[in-house]
């Protein structure tokens, strides 16, 4: 069995046991989202699969954060339908949660606790009982090259680690799903290159799903799944290959400014 | 398209799951306000100044009849004791929701918000983790204030708990209502005009009701309807092992209500908030 499909057995369905088709592992759902009369985000609609890296590609002000605040349940949905795995976040949000890893763009850690100590107030935040939580925070600090500090204070730490912190607290829980929103903004080139080196190891030998919403083109790969977003639209979705393709572009980088400036001009996005 | 044998998955949350969640938010409370010793030191100056230095300056000005649950005449230190005992937990409560606050500016509130445990919930544990707090500071102020005098019956020390408990809930779940309509930390200051010091002196903390009424009627219905009127009067009874049924009702349900609007005010579909596009969450 591989990593895939160790993740994708575990879905939900009604009639445990038979064969079933295989869920995206994050699947929005013609969501639109206004603050005010000001809309953030209109009719977006893509899936993350198991085992893939998605890149989220939008400006700043593209509603990358409020499409991570809608999957997260920190915002309510307004129109439209999210599921994990085929939990409807609205409905069943215990169990698309449970499922989900989330770093968030600013630090979500407490700066006057240890690292140790950080992990093990997330673990129990999933009900994780405290044995099992410092054998699994061991585990994930040992994994990240932060074995030696578990005990300081988060507060000690640089920036990079910190992230790396971050992401191997939201692993914690072993979600199938992983979304990261802009989280290597801030950091040095090799802090940064880390950073994705290690969540992409994740996608192929732990079969996550991830969602890596980013406006840094250098942090793409040609294998990797693309949405684009631009003033709260979709305007691409599919392989990297293929948004080029069908912006008749050489590069992700000039496919990015065609489709963006196409949407600009028009307010619509390119047919 | 690819298939796949599949497996049930638990939905749900066991006894224990809700159990190890409830220890997790009260430890990391705790570790908080070990951290901040100066937040414990000044939770006990406060109320000791009352006690010290304005309850003997007011001896010989305020007299006190005999009033229940006291059945002598009483010094007014021994008066305002229940009293400053509400006034730690009405500072613990607005603390709590101050670092509520602080929290979602900071990003910290949204470990606890992704938690896939149900959001009521998850705001009870944080409730109970800063009741727990206050109580702490409340058992040493009474430690410092027996040397002062201020010694109710042994059994009261053990009366007056759930009292507390009750009084903490209900002003951490007011404080937790605040918080959520709070944008920034900056407005904090607001609470302390129009809630903690109105809450305070509007109430039978410093002087009993019906010298309040003689002043002025006006200001003695509005004592009446304060929730921490009742609060302060159910600590009073309950340190004397006495119970004061309508405070008792008015502060449950005060508790109910407050609870119940800070569980729908941190609810993504209904919050009270309405979050801008690059403000902070909930």
């Amino acid at each position: 069995m591989t990593a895939t499909d160790a993740h994708i057995a575990s879905q939900p369905s009604p009639d445990a046991g038979t064969v079933a088709t295989v869920q995206p592992a994050l699947s929005i759902g013609n969501v639109s989202h206004s603050y005010g009369p000001r809309r953030a985000l209109i009719d977006v609609n893509f899936t993350v699969q198991p085992a893939s890296f998605t890149a989220l590609l939008g400006l700043n002000g593209a509603g990358k954060s409020t499409l991570f605040s809608l999957v997260t349940r920190l915002f309510g949905i307004q129109n439209g339908q999210i599921k994990i795995f085929g939990h409807d976040i609205s409905r069943t949000p215990g169990e698309a949660l449970r499922l989900m890893g989330v770093v968030f763009q600013p630090r979500t850690l407490d700066l006057d606790l240890s690292l140790t100590q950080n992990l093990l107030y997330h673990a129990a935040l999933h009900g994780i009982s405290r044995r099992e939580a410092r054998l699994r925070s061991a585990e994930v600090l040992g994994r990240i090259g932060l074995a030696d500090r578990a005990s300081s204070k988060v507060r000690d730490l640089s920036g990079g680690q910190m992230r790396r912190l971050e992401i191997a607290r939201a692993l914690l829980h072993r979600p199938r799903l992983l979304l990261l929103d802009e989280a290597t903004v801030g950091l040095d080139v090799k802090a940064r290159a880390d950073i994705l080196d290690h969540v992409r190891q994740l996608v192929t030998e732990q079969g996550i799903g991830v969602l890596w919403a980013t406006h840094l083109f250098d942090e793409i790969m040609p294998g990797d799944d693309l949405v684009v977003l631009h003033q709260g639209r979709m305007l691409a979705h599919g392989p990297m290959s293929r948004v080029i393709a069908d912006a008749a572009a050489q590069d992700v980088n000039t496919a990015f400014m065609r489709l963006t400036g196409t949407a600009t001009l028009t307010g619509k996005p390119p047919t | 398209m690819s298939t796949t044998t599949v497996t049930p998955e638990r939905s749900g949350f066991s006894v224990s799951e809700y159990i190890v969640c409830l220890n997790g938010i009260v430890w990391r409370e705790a570790l908080r306000f070990l951290h901040q010793r100066e937040r414990f030191v000044s939770a006990l100056v406060r109320p000791l100044v009352w006690l010290f230095i304005f309850a003997a300056g007011f001896r010989q000005v305020l007299g006190i009849s005999i009033i229940p649950p006291y059945e002598t005449y009483i010094l007014y230190e021994v008066y305002i004791a229940p009293g400053l005992m509400a006034m730690i937990q009405l500072f613990n409560g607005m603390q709590s929701s101050l670092s509520m606050v602080y929290d979602r500016e900071m990003g910290n509130m949204r470990t606890l918000l992704v938690s896939p445990l149900p959001r009521g919930y998850l705001l009870f544990c944080k409730l109970l983790a800063g009741t727990a707090v206050s109580l702490l500071q409340v058992y040493a102020f009474l430690l410092i204030a027996w040397f002062w005098d201020i010694t109710p019956p042994t059994i009261g020390y053990l009366t007056v708990l759930p009292a507390l408990v009750l009084s903490g809930l209900m002003l951490g779940a007011l404080g937790m209502l605040i918080s959520a309509s709070i944008k920034q930390l900056e407005n904090f200051a607001g609470v302390m005009n129009f809630v903690i010091f109105p809450m305070f002196f509007a109430s039978s903390a410093l002087y009993p009701l019906w010298r309040v009424q003689e002043g002025s009627p006006m200001l003695y219905y509005v004592c009446q309807c304060n929730p921490f009127t009742h609060a302060v009067e159910l600590i009073r009874f309950a340190l004397y092992g006495k119970m004061n049924w309508v405070s008792l009702a008015v502060v449950g349900g005060c508790t109910v209500v407050f609870m119940i609007g800070a569980i729908l005010a941190y609810d993504p579909s209904r919050g009270l908030v309405r979050r801008g596009p690059g403000g902070g969450e909930a």
